[in-house]
Parts: C-alpha cells; structure tokens; sequence
C-alpha cells in the first residue's frame, strides 16, 4: 500500500470542504471493507485518505410515519440488522443484513460504503429498488436526491463526484397490503452473492397486484431494476403461471458480466430461478399483510 | 508523516507513532509484539485477525489503525484471567477444537463476541456468528461444540 495523509473530519461540513479543495487527489475512507483491498492491491493510489468512519453525524437510522425512513451513511451493516425501527418497518432489510458478508464486516462496514462501492453484486441495493429508495448526495453547495435507479453508472461506478458525500439513504413508507423479500444465491455463507433478487408486491382490495418491482444484483453492470416483468404483474391476479412466465421476462433483462464463479448464461438461469422464489415469498406476505 | 494513535490494548493504555496506511493487525503484531492474532489473507476473507473493538468483533487487518483511536481493543492475549484461561480457551482445549491452530485466537474471539450478546446461542446461531472464520484443519463440528458447551457452562455457573 502506497502512503497517503490521513484527513479525519470532525463535521459533515468540514468533510465537504476537504473534498473540495482535494477533488480526485483524495478518496474517502468508511468502513474500509473493500477499500482497503483495493488500496492493498495498489488499484488505486490517492495522496489524501479522508477518514468518515466515525463521522458520528451520519450514523443514525430515523423513521417517521411521512418520510418513511432515513439511514445515515457510516451507520454499520450490523445496526441496520438490529435495528427495531428496521424490524418493525423495514423487515426485508435486516434480513438482508443479517446475511451480508460475515458479522466482522458488518461490525464495521457501512452501508454507505456498500452502496459507493457500487459492486454490482451487493446486497444492500436490490431490496432498496424495490422500495424506491433514493440517496441523498451532498457537496460543499449543496445537495440533491436521486434514486438508487440511477445512482449506478457502470461497474463500480457511481454518480457521486469526487467532491461529494453519500449522506442518507431514504426509503419511502411502504404501502399497506405490501410483501417484499429478497433472496441471493452464493456458495457458501460469507460468500458476496452471485445474483440476488428483490420483490415487492402490493395488493389492492381485490388482492390483484396494484404495484409490482423487482429489483436485481449480479445480473448487469449495475443494479438494475426488471421493469418489463414488473409490468406484467400490475393489475393482474398473481398466480404461479404468472409468476413463471414473469421471470422469464426478468431473466431476459439482464446483461450478466461472466466472471471466476460463473458463466453469463448461468447467471442469466439462476436469476430466474430467484425472482421467482422471491416472488412467490413475497407475495405471501403481501397477502398475510392484506388480511 | 506519521500519526499518533492513542489505544487501549487489553485494558492497556497505548500512544504509538504510526504511518497512516497501518492496519490494526500490523500495530498489534508488528509494534506491541501482540502474535496471537494472526494474519493470514489480509483480505477480510478468513477472519483470522479478529479482534473485538469496544465488544465487537472485527477483522483486524481491514481496519485502519488510526480509526480505532480513542477505542478499546481486545485481542485473544486479553481475554484470560492471569493464569486461568478464559472458559472458551478451556472449553477448546478439551473439545480439542483445533490442529494447526492458525484459526484459534480468531475463532475465540468471534465465539466470545457471541456470548457477549447472547449468552444463550442457537446451534445454527454459533454457526453463523463464525460463518466468517475458516479453518482449513478441523472441520467445524468440535468448533461449534466448543462454543455451545461454553455457553452452558457459563449459563450454569451464573444459575
Ligand atoms: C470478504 C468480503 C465479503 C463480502 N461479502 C459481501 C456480501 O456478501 N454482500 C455485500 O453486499 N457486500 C459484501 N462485501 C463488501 C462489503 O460488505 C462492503 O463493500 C462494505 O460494507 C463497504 O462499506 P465500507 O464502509 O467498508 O466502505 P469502504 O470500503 O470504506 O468504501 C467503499 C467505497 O465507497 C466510497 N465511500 C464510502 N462511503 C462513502 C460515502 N458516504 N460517500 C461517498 N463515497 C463513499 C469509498 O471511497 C470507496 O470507494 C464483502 C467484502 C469482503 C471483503
Ligand atoms: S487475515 Fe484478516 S480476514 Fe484474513
Ligand atoms: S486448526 Fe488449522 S486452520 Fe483451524
């Protein structure tokens, strides 16, 4: 690992303006679960290091029955998992934290940092797509919201520039008669995943489907979202047949990127084996939610 | 330019001038002499190098040195009681949960990180407490029963 200067700011403001005056000189440090690899490896040699792990103004995680809920940016894996407020209204979330990584990463890896990474297999932004979730985005002018939609730009690529902050993530409040689960395939536990896939169904008072999203991990460059099957479950009656033909659909949206564990076709099969299971359990939830 | 890092080590207080880009692992082995940890994939792949940081484990060769400043760290040298060896060293020891070792100190102190919040583990919750921890020797099934009969022990003795 090359040298840097270590920069730890004490405020978000602070940490702003340090980014500001260092731009593409420096790289911000969070939990450091995958920077480090990446500075260890020598893929990446930035003069500054600026350090936001313990940025306490960004750990937090808030709920209000309005603005749904907000998640600070250094707030860990681990306090997402455990959170009550996430449990109580989020469930799908600590479920997915539960199973990121192994407890060491998430005692101290940020979800932040997860989502910045922008590795196009984790976990935390396929569940996000399907809640419509946004990010907020800050610089020393300001800041603006956009979703996790468009928050990927290319593999480990991002919208935020080298001067801005990933501060909050936002997640809407989850509509009534709503089921949502998220499942990932990979080896073994501890493993980053190799495709994953995201439901949410909500339900209208027929019990059809009133608004479907799928979101996807593994399968593309970046997160991505099946907006064609999603489509062809508004309105209808959700049955297995339904289902099945759905991710179909799913699958062919995806442009996996073959690599060591497996092929492009591979992925492109599995992903339809998992938005279908994760279909199926979500809609079994939307409908315990209903009644 | 080197930084000073004020830690406490094992209920020791510690001030160490350190270049920024130094791991926790490489303070605690390479300046303090603290072997018991090991380093094996630097990677955050084995966790091997755990140690718990204010009660939480961690691996400690993906964690900045400088970010554990003001913190307190545990490593497997802190865990005994002078002499007598933490329950969890004990309970390896007789369930002879190891070979070559390599895995131990990690896997103790990712069992004791357990225990510390939830003095009452599951079989299944063992297993993923150390989901994170390889052994490449033993298998994990004497591991776990290590771990489990600890759990009873200190249920027992706390009765
Ligand atoms: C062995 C191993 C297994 C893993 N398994 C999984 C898995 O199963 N699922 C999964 O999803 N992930 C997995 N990961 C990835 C890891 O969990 C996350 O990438 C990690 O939590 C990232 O958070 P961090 O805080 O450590 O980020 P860091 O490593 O500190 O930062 C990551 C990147 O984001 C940038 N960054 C961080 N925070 C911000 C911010 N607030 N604003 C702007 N930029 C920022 C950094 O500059 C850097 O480029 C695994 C990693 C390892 C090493
Ligand atoms: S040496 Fe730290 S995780 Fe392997
Ligand atoms: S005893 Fe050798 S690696 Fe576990």
């Amino acid at each position: 690992m090359r040298d840097f200067e270590y920069i730890a700011p004490k405020t978000v403001k602070e940490t702003l303006d340090v980014l500001d005056e260092y731009q593409e000189d420096c790289k911000i440090i969070a939990g450091g679960q995958s920077l480090l690899n990446i500075l260890k490896q020598g893929l990446m040699a930035p003069e500054y290091i600026i350090d936001i792990k313990n940025l306490e103004e960004l750990n937090y995680i808030k709920f209000d029955e309005k603005d749904g809920l907000k998640i600070g940016a250094t707030t860990t894996h681990r306090s997402v998992e455990f959170s009550d407020t996430i449990k109580e209204h989020y469930n799908v979330l600590s479920e997915m934290e539960r199973h990121l990584a192994t407890v060491q990463i998430r005692n101290w890896g940020t979800i932040g940092g997860n989502l910045c990474i922008a590795d196009p297999t984790g976990d935390v932004a396929p569940p996000l797509l399907a809640m419509d979730a946004t990010v907020i985005i800050a610089n020393k002018d300001g800041e603006r919201e956009v979703t996790v939609l468009d928050f990927g730009v290319d593999y480990y690529e991002t919208v935020v520039g080298p001067n801005e902050l990933l501060t909050e993530i936002r997640v809407p409040v989850i509509p009534s008669n709503t089921g949502i689960a998220y499942l990932k395939y990979r080896i073994v536990e501890g493993d980053a995943p190799i495709v994953g896939a995201a439901v949410a169904f909500t339900l209208n008072e027929k019990g059809a489907c009133k608004k479907a999203r799928i979101g996807m991990g593994g399968v593309a460059p970046i997160p991505i979202r099946a907006e064609k099957a999603e489509k062809m479950f508004e309105g209808e009656k959700i049955t297995d047949t339904l289902i099945e033909e759905a991710a179909k659909v799913a699958s062919e949206e995806t442009t996996p990127i073959p690599d060591i564990v497996a092929s492009a076709e591979y992925k492109k099969r599995v992903i339809g084996v998992y938005v279908k299971r994760a279909a199926k359990l979500a809609l079994t939830r939307a409908e315990k939610a209903a009644n | 330019m080197k930084k000073i890092l004020n830690v406490t080590i094992n209920g020791t207080p510690y001030e160490i001038a350190i270049k920024p880009k130094t791991t926790l692992v490489e303070v605690l082995r390479n300046e303090l002499n603290l072997t018991g940890t090991k380093r094996s994939c630097n990677a955050g792949g084995c966790s091997s190098c755990s140690v718990l940081v204010d009660g939480k484990v961690v691996n400690s060769c993906s964690v900045l040195a400088l970010q554990v400043d003001g913190k307190e760290v545990t490593t497997i040298e802190g865990i005994a009681d002078g002499a007598k060896l933490h329950p969890l060293q004990q309970a390896f020891l007789e369930h002879g949960a190891y070979q070559c070792g390599y895995c131990t100190p990690g896997m103790i102190i990712a069992g004791k990180a357990l225990l510390d919040e939830n003095p009452n583990p599951t079989k299944q919750e063992v297993k993923e407490a150390i989901a994170g921890n390889l052994c490449r020797c033993t298998g994990y099934v004497r591991i776990v029963d290590a771990i489990l009969a600890t759990a009873k022990k200190l249920q027992e003795e706390a009765k």
